[in-house]
Formats: structure tokens, sequence, C-alpha cells
């Protein structure tokens, strides 16, 4: 099969299988999960078996359920964050590189400075004065990481703002919003969809790794990143039970990153080149 | 090796040879020629002919993505096809070398022009260290490079493009081989640097007794160092023949139109200049530097209405940054642009919209003037409904109109600019830049980048355009041929400078000065012994006062 002219490999099956059936079982949660979320219905860390086919968890809860309703929360929580991510990324980088030197030089050096500061310290930094909460840690996320998304942006924008045609629509006298929507953006789409396919990984294994650190989701909402921490104890004990919310970002990160890979490799072919690779 | 050899054995044979790319693309298919030693074989064709695909499969190289498929590369009797890869390498260089189109990005930067001229005969380990030094020397020294006891020590970029054209030239004969292939080595270059490269490039194939396979696209610098030529189309031999014969009496339809191409471009005597109408853009004392560089100084010259005023000189000469200050791209630092009776602002963003819509400019590369994910109807709706306020139905109406004007179909307006020709893409610049209905088209270069026949006909539309709707163009050029074809009038620019102005027929008949001379004898003619005569021509010039050309 072709899409767009361009042979799809096996692995962008295989990631867009892990990614669809994802999608499918989060959306349908409360038809798929076998419990409640929050419903104890055996022992502690009870071991996989006919009645709960991953086990239970810390407190007896059905570790299914709660994996099925915990991806609920992560991957939507990582896709408002993605989405605000690039919006802020791309349309401060499109800004600078389309319109005047003096407000590119200011949103780079705050570009700069955000970008020197570790990106996990500064989110304790924040939550530790905000607090936790989801809109506070999707603001903080999309804030710090959206300086990465400015600096693909900016430069995709830049080598795009250099052609004859950008040149042209701006003789005629056409403002900034029609260069950045008409002239630049549509030619710039195909590294921007790659780059949200990899900030969605960035930004779902950073809430992860926060919930892990007992700062995003709060109990008794299922998250993966805190029900790898809330059941970590039970590997002392023998217990599958942290394994199964760790596997499961994992998957997804890996699903989602087969098909970037090829999106990106699409991107990085040399003009011309792309029906025979 | 050349020494030993007897002059007519046949050094390379290529026999029914074909390349593919991809799945069903064929880009070479059934070549079959035959190069004696010290032979000099022209391969003449537009873009996408396969005559540089077949100059390196001489080599039994096939670029990224393409494949040899079928047929024999006989070199000395030996098919090169039949060695492995350690063969190969053996191979290159040493017999058969390559000098590629452009030297500048052929070099590697990091090392010097001795280091990388050395580098073949030392790895081949064909000679020593100082034998290798002492054999570029020479090379430099044949090659007419300046001080050539140290030229080698240059780094790339110290040396000019027409001294690194031929320090490439140097670098490909440093193992003498028996084959050259030489791809476009000076179709990169300025007329006047060509005209040098171009002469010691023959003395030392010559000298050498090397056979060549000379790849371009210009009948006239292949008439001057081709002793037979190879017409190449869509991958398919045209024809074939000794130059004079090619040159003379092409057989094929398509020959002779490429013949009849080049004899117009050098026939032309400019249009008759008419009394001069009013005048639309007064180019004042402009001045325009890049920091401390002063890129155009003090020019002043007048396009009238319904003129063309040809703008030439050599790349450098600053005519490019000219058309660019006139649209306000650029700002001058001194000087200005008067278009009808008002003083130009000196940026685009301050100038009205009647002002902006008064001046158009047609860029160079039709490939990047045209938003590759616009369709053709909103690249020409755009301006259209920009300008003029008019409803959808009128811009689409316009936009046929515009279409038709231009020789093109109407159904086009649903096309993108990847499903067009590179002439068809022109096409669609120009009814871009009269979608205004501008008073004054800028055109910078809007021919270099396409193939002679899709130029001509692009020039011809530029004329009857100009019949039609009395716009002025101001045209920015290094292509005499051009000039003389559809100019009124002539700048020769030269460093910045205006160096002579003057009605076409009045600066070819009579150059005004040493420069624009120099020009117009460096402008290959499509006669085999034109460069002995201009070499001879420049000899005298050099010598004493210039004598007036014919």
């Amino acid at each position: 099969m072709k899409i767009a002219g361009h042979r799809v490999p096996v692995t962008v099956y295989i990631g867009g299988f892990i990614v669809l059936v994802t999608l499918i079982v989060i959306l349908f949660a409360p038809w798929v999960a076998p419990y409640p979320q929050t419903k104890i219905v055996g022992g502690v860390w009870d071991l996989p078996d006919a009645h709960d086919w991953l086990g239970t968890d810390s407190i007896g809860r059905d570790m299914l359920s709660r994996l099925i309703y915990g991806g609920r929360t992560s991957v939507t929580i990582a896709l408002v964050a993605t989405f605000f991510t690039m919006l802020i990324g791309v349309g401060l980088g499109f800004l600078a590189a389309s319109t005047n030197k003096l407000v590119d030089s200011i949103l780079s050096r705050i570009v700069d400075v955000l970008l020197a500061m570790p990106i996990l310290i500064f989110a304790l930094m924040v939550f530790a004065v905000l607090g936790t909460s989801i809109p506070i840690m999707i603001a903080t996320i999309s804030t710090l990481e959206s300086t990465r998304v400015f600096r693909l942006a900016r430069a995709v924008a830049m080598n795009i703002t250099v052609l004859d045609y950008v040149q042209v629509a701006r003789l005629r006298g056409e403002g900034v919003g029609w260069v950045i929507f008409r002239e630049i953006l549509p030619n710039a789409l195909p590294p921007l969809i790659a780059e949200f396919g990899l900030r969605f990984c960035f930004t779902f294994l950073f809430i992860a790794s926060l919930s892990f650190l007992g700062l995003g989701i709060q109990p008794p909402a299922a998250d993966w990143g805190s029900m790898v921490h809330d059941n970590a104890q039970a590997i002392s004990f023998g217990g599958f039970a942290p394994l199964f919310p760790a596997a499961a970002i994992a998957l997804v990160t890996i699903g989602v990153n087969l098909i970037v890979d090829w999106l990106l490799s699409i991107h990085a072919l040399p003009a011309g080149a792309g029906a025979e690779v | 090796m050349n020494q030993s050899a007897r002059p007519d054995e046949t050094l390379l044979e290529i026999k029914g040879l074909r390349i593919e790319a991809g799945v069903s693309a064929v880009l070479v298919d059934s070549i079959d020629l035959v190069l004696r030693r010290g032979e000099v074989l022209g391969l003449i064709g537009e873009s996408g002919a396969g005559k540089s695909t077949l100059g390196l499969a001489a080599m039994v190289y096939a670029r990224a993505g393409c494949r040899i498929t079928g047929g024999e590369i006989l070199l000395s009797g030996k098919d090169l096809r039949t060695l492995d890869a350690a063969g190969r390498r053996a191979m290159r260089g040493v017999r058969v070398a390559y000098v590629a189109q452009s030297a500048a990005s052929a070099f590697n930067p990091a090392m010097t022009l001795m280091d990388q001229v050395c580098e073949g005969p030392l790895r081949h380990g064909l000679m020593g260290r100082k034998e290798a030094e002492a054999n570029a020397v020479a090379l430099f020294t044949a090659l007419d490079l300046p001080s050539p006891q140290t030229f080698g020590r240059r780094y790339p970029h110290e040396a000019s493009g027409g001294q690194l054209q031929r320090a490439m030239v140097a670098m490909a004969m440093s193992c003498r081989p028996d084959l050259l292939v030489l791809d476009e080595p000076t179709t990169a270059l300025d007329v006047t640097t060509q005209i040098e490269v171009l002469a010691k490039l023959r003395e030392l194939i010559r000298d050498h007794g090397t056979a060549a396979l000379y790849v371009t696209h210009d009948l006239s610098v292949v008439a001057q160092i081709a002793d037979r030529i190879l017409v190449l189309r869509h991958g398919k031999m045209v024809e074939t023949g000794t130059t004079a014969e090619i040159l003379t009496a092409p057989s094929s339809p398509y020959t002779r139109a490429l013949v009849a191409e080049r004899q117009a471009a050098m026939s032309g005597q400019g249009i008759a200049g008419a009394p001069r109408a009013a005048t639309v853009l007064a180019v004042e004392d402009v001045t325009i530097k890049y920091g401390n560089l002063t890129a155009v100084d003090r020019v002043g010259f007048l396009v009238g209405r319904g003129e063309t005023v040809a703008v030439v000189g050599e790349s450098g000469s600053g005519k490019s940054t000219l058309a660019y200050a006139a649209v306000g791209q650029i700002e001058p630092a001194d000087g200005g642009f008067r278009f009808g009776d008002a003083l130009l602002p000196p940026s685009y963003k301050s100038r009205s919209l009647d002002q902006r819509r008064r001046i158009q400019l047609i860029y160079q590369l039709p490939d990047i003037a045209l938003n590759p994910r616009q369709t053709i109807g909103d690249i020409l709706g755009r301006p259209v409904a920009f300008f003029e306020k008019m409803s959808r139905a009128a811009v689409r109406a316009r936009v046929a109109e515009l279409l038709r004007l231009v020789g093109l179909p109407e159904d086009f307006t649903v096309r993108l600019p990847g499903q067009l020709s590179g002439g068809q893409k022109q096409r669609v610049c120009i009814a871009r830049a009269l979608a205004a209905r501008p008073e004054l088209v800028i055109c910078d270069e809007v021919t270099s980048a396409l193939d002679p026949l899709v130029a001509e006909e692009i020039l011809k539309l530029l004329k009857q355009l100009q019949d039609e709707l009395g716009v002025s163009y101001l045209f920015i050029t290094h292509d005499l041929g051009t000039v003389k074809r559809i100019a009124h009038r002539v700048v020769v620019m030269l460093k910045g400078r205006m160096v002579a102005e003057g009605t076409t027929a009045a600066i070819f008949d009579a150059p005004p000065d040493d420069y624009t001379r120099k020009l117009l004898l460096s402008v290959p003619e499509m006669r085999t012994d034109w460069l002995d005569e201009a070499l001879e021509r420049r000899e005298i010039w050099r010598a004493g006062p210039a004598p007036a050309i014919a």
C-alpha cells in the first residue's frame, strides 16, 4: 500500500495497530473494562488469573480495568499538552521567522533561557510554587516543551521565507497572517506533523515520570505513571503488578515512534526521491 | 599510457546502454557510441536528456537511485560492467576522470588545492609526493593559473570560480587518464572566464592526447572543442556526426531547431530604437551597499514606455541587486527610483498599493517562485483579487484570460506547480506579474534556468505581450544573445558601476569601452574556428588599441 506516493513499511503497520487499539480501548473504557476503576475486587497484588486477567493492585483493584482507565487519563493529558505545545511553539516560531529581527531576537533569547534549564527541575519548581493540578501541569509542560518546537518551527519557516514565492506575497503587500497561514504553513506541515508525534512521546513520558514522582494526577483516578509508583513494591513480593503499566507506557511510546520514524524518513528524503525508497 | 597508444585505436565503446531509475523510468535507452583515442565527443541535449547520466556511465557510475540495467561499456575492449568494486576503484580517476559542473562545491574546503590535486596519484600509488607535486605545478602552469608554484597552497575559498574549475581539470588530469568526462565544465562561469577555461582545457586535452566526453547544453561551446557531437533527447540518441556536419547540416528536426535557436540568438540585432516615449522608470544615481561593500555605485538610466532595457553584467556586477532595489526589497543607500512623476519610497513597505501594483518582478527560478501547495488558480487569482477587489466570478474570468494570454490551457487552474514543466511554470510567473496590470515588469534572468528552445518561446511570449499590452521591461541578464533578441537599449554593468549605456545596435556595433568589447568578444559563436579567432583578437586587443568587431 502507498500513502501519498510513499511505500508504507511493516513497522508503520505495527505502530498504527498499537495506536489504533490503544485509542479504541481508552475511548470505550467503560464498555471494555471488566470492572469500575475504583472497585476493590480481590486481595493485594493477586497474580493474574481467569478472574483478574492482569491481577490486582496494591489495594486489590483490578489491574486491567485500572490500566484501561489510566490510559484514558495519561493519553488524554499528553494529547492536550502536546496540542498546546505545538500551538505555542509553531505560532511563536513562525512569528519570529516572518516578522522582523527584533521580534525574532526577543523570542529566541527567551527560548534560550528556558532551554538552558533542565525541564524536570523547572517543572518541579513550578509545582512547588503553584501546587499540582491538571491545568497547571498542562500549562507548565506546554510552555516548557514548546521551546523545543519553537526552534524547529522557526528553522523550517526561515527556510521557506527566503523562497521567492514568499517574497512575491510580501512585495504584493500581504499581511503577516496571509504569509504565515497561506504561504509558509502549508509547506511546513510535513516536518511539523512528525514533530507532533515526537513531542507526544516526550510529553507522555514526562507526565508518566511526574506521576511516578507523585506530582502528576492525584488518586483515586488512575494513570500509568502513578500506577507504576503505587505498585512498585510488588516486585519485592514476586508480583508483576508494576510491569503492566510500565509496559503500557513503553508500548504506546514505541507505537507512536514507529509512525513518527516513517514520517521523518519521508521528510528527510531529497526532493524527487520519494517514490522509490 | 598515451604515448605508446596508436592514435586511431578505439578507447571507449558503449553498446546498447540502458540506465533506469526506480521501477519504470528509463533515463538512457539503447545508446551506442565509439570514442577513439584523443577524440572529443560532445554530448548535447536539454535538461533530462540523460547526457550527464551517460557521461557518468563511462565510469560505470550511476547516481543514487539509478541503475545500469543493460548494454556493455568497453574501455580498451574490456567490459567495465564486469569489474568488481576494487577494479572499478582502480579504474576511476586513473583511466577515466571526471570534471564536475560546479567546482566550488566539488572541492573539500578544508584541504589545500595541492593536497586535493595530488590525492589521486598518491592514493593510486602512481607517484611519490614530490613527483605528484611537480606534476600538479606543471598542470597549473599549463592551465595558466596564477603563480603556479604557490597556487596549490591556497584553499578553495581563496580561488575564483574560473580558477577552481581549472584546478579541477588539473585534478582530473593528475593521473594522466585516457578519458576525461567533462560535465558542463564552463556552464557556471561568466563568459569572460569561460573563454579562458575553454582555451586552456582544449590545449591540455590536445597536448596529452586525452579523449573526452564533453557534456553540455550549449552548441556554441561544444563547437570549439568537440570533434564529433552526439545529440540526445529523452535518453535516446537523436543523431550523431562530426561537429561541422551537426552545425551546418543537421538532419533531424530536433537538432535543426537547436541550431536555428542558437543562430537566431547570435544574429539578432536588438529591436530598433523607436523614438523614446514617456519615461516610466528613472533610475537616479542609485547606490546600494551591503555593509561596507558597494554593490551598486551611482547607476542612472531611463526606461521608456513600451521599451525593453536590458541590464547586462557578469555575476557580482550588481544587476540583480538593482532589480531588487527597484521593487523595494532592498533599500538604496543613496539615489532613488522615480516612477512616472513620483519618487518611489525606498522600501516596498512604505509604497502605496498602486505603486506596488505598477512594478512587478519575475524571478529567475520558477521552481521556487510558485508556492508548491497552491493551485495555479489560487496563485493567479490572489493578485487579481488583491489589487482589483473583484467578485469571485470576475476573478475567475480574469484568471482564464491571463492563462490565455500566456498560452496555457484554462484547465491549468486546478493544477499544482509540481505538475507543470519548467517553461509552463515560468509562463505562470509571467501571468502572475501581468495579473497586476503593471506598467513595468522587471525580469531577473527569467530564461537562464530554462532549456534553450523553451527559453526562446518565453522570449517570444514576452515580446508579444509587450506589443499587445505596451508594458515596459527591465531585463536583467548575463546572456548577450537574449539581449540581442529582445532589448531596445542596453546598460552594461561591471562591479556595480555602469560602464556603457545606449541602444542595442549602437552597443553591439561599436562597443564604447574595453569591458563591453571584451564581453562581446567572449560570447561563443557556433563555428568551429571561433575560439581561435577570439583568442587572436583578444591578443591584439590586449596588445594595443582594440579593433572594432565585425
